[in-house]
């Protein structure tokens, strides 16, 4: 089963409930930080890196000699990281997507792709959690490859864990794409809402079932709760509003290993979502019915 | 001598667009003979990268040998300095004093990009 943590805001307690939830697992467990922009689960479970691999995309590379200059290949780039203006033909490998298009369509066969370096990938263990992350390369903007390029290191017969990156934009849906459940973290305040409101729409529209998890419980109001039990989506776990967690949290702490009594709702949490993503009694399907 | 203005509107008293690439269009003007022509930019102003590339091209297809702006930014210069297209900005008001101000030398060509990439 792959569970992935996402929320829409950030700072609302992704990696908070990934890291716990992995460590919680009875089972074999694989913990994917796919938040390759500032990874951050590595400070937590402080993993033992066993490898890692350079990720690139191809981009192309025009031989002069050989182009007609027929612009096929800046006209069917959607990113216009190519172009074609008097006999020259720029391209800006920094806008490519890498999909190989201009190479494709080009007549006289003048674009080769070279490999341009976005980021690397490493794996290790922390205790008996598998690890995997990607490290974006400082002032790239293209972090769906590298995406793409940790979760190929998914082994199926675990349970994979995912800690997505915030927002609802690419990299979101690159990160829980194939998911089979998605935990949304939210705060119970007005930002919170205004962004689950957002989350909730794209996990939707991928139809993978769903439930929340309130984090800073008892701060900000109650809308986050009125929204939640009007579009009928369970609140699977609330974590409270305390100094303690946020203390244990700036020093590095697991919250499972804070209290012994977390660990118990942690692996509740587990089989919950295993039950609710077995029986699909996701929100959508509900609606749906 | 044949001129691109980046304009909200499609006739010669509309006010500048300071925006290059995501410009709402273009009007493009014969200087001697003030004739001109509206050309219509919204396709490129809503494309989620690379607008300033674009434009570059499309109004390099127009034959103009300046482009009068508000702001330029590095990868629409590059893209019209490839088509040999000085580039000026710094306009302001509409696109008939920009025009003046033009022919007056009170705009300056540029010799590279007045703003960052919005990009990488």
């Amino acid at each position: 089963m792959i569970v992935a943590v996402a929320s829409g805001k950030g700072g609302t307690g992704k990696t908070t409930v990934a890291t716990s939830l992995a460590a919680s697992s009875a089972s074999a467990v694989q913990l994917l930080d796919c938040d390759v922009e500032e990874p951050n689960v590595h400070i937590f479970l402080r993993p033992e890196i066993r490898g890692s691999e350079c990720v690139t995309i191809p981009v192309p590379d025009v031989e002069m000699e050989k182009c007609n200059l027929c612009r096929e290949c800046a006209e069917i780039c959607a990113y216009h990281a190519i172009a074609v203006l008097g006999d020259q033909v720029l391209t800006f490998q920094e806008l490519c997507h890498g999909c190989g298009g201009c190479s494709l369509v080009c007549p006289t066969d003048a674009i080769r792709e070279i490999p341009r370096e976005i980021g690397t990938v490493e794996w290790g263990t922390a205790g008996g959690i598998d690890f995997v992350h990607g490290r974006l390369r400082i002032g790239e903007a293209m972090s769906p490859p590298l995406i793409r390029a940790v979760k190929k290191r998914i082994e199926r017969s675990r349970l994979v864990i995912i800690d997505a990156p915030p927002g609802t934009s690419c990299p979101v849906i690159e990160s829980i794409r194939g998911a089979d459940f998605v935990l949304l973290v939210t705060e119970p305040t007005p930002f919170g809402l205004n962004d689950l409101v957002l989350a909730v729409q794209t996990v939707r529209e991928l139809q993978i079932p769903f439930s929340v998890v309130v984090n800073r419980a008892g701060l900000g109001d109650e809308e986050v709760y009125h929204y939640c039990r009007d579009q009928g989506i369970p609140i699977d776990l609330e974590i409270p509003f305390d100094r303690r967690i946020a203390e244990a949290y700036s020093r590095g702490e697991l919250l499972v290993e804070m209290m012994a009594e977390w660990r118990v709702a942690f692996q509740t949490l587990l089989r919950s979502i295993e039950e609710r993503a077995i029986r699909g009694r996701a929100l959508h399907h509900e609606v749906s019915r | 001598m044949k001129i691109g203005i980046t304009s909200k509107g499609r006739d010669l008293d509309s006010p500048v667009d300071e925006r290059f690439g995501r410009a709402a269009g273009f009007i493009i003007v014969e200087l001697e003979s003030m004739e001109y022509e509206w050309v219509d930019n919204s396709q490129t102003l809503s494309a989620p990268q690379g607008a300033g590339i674009q434009a570059a091209q499309n109004i390099a297809q127009r034959g103009v040998t300046h482009v009068i702006t508000g702001h330029c930014g590095p990868k629409a210069f590059r893209t019209l300095a490839a088509g040999q297209i000085k580039v000026v900005v710094g306009a302001t008001g509409t696109v008939r004093e920009a025009i003046e101000q033009f022919r007056q030398g009170k705009l300056a060509v540029v010799t590279g990009p007045d703003k960052e990439s919005h990009w990488a």
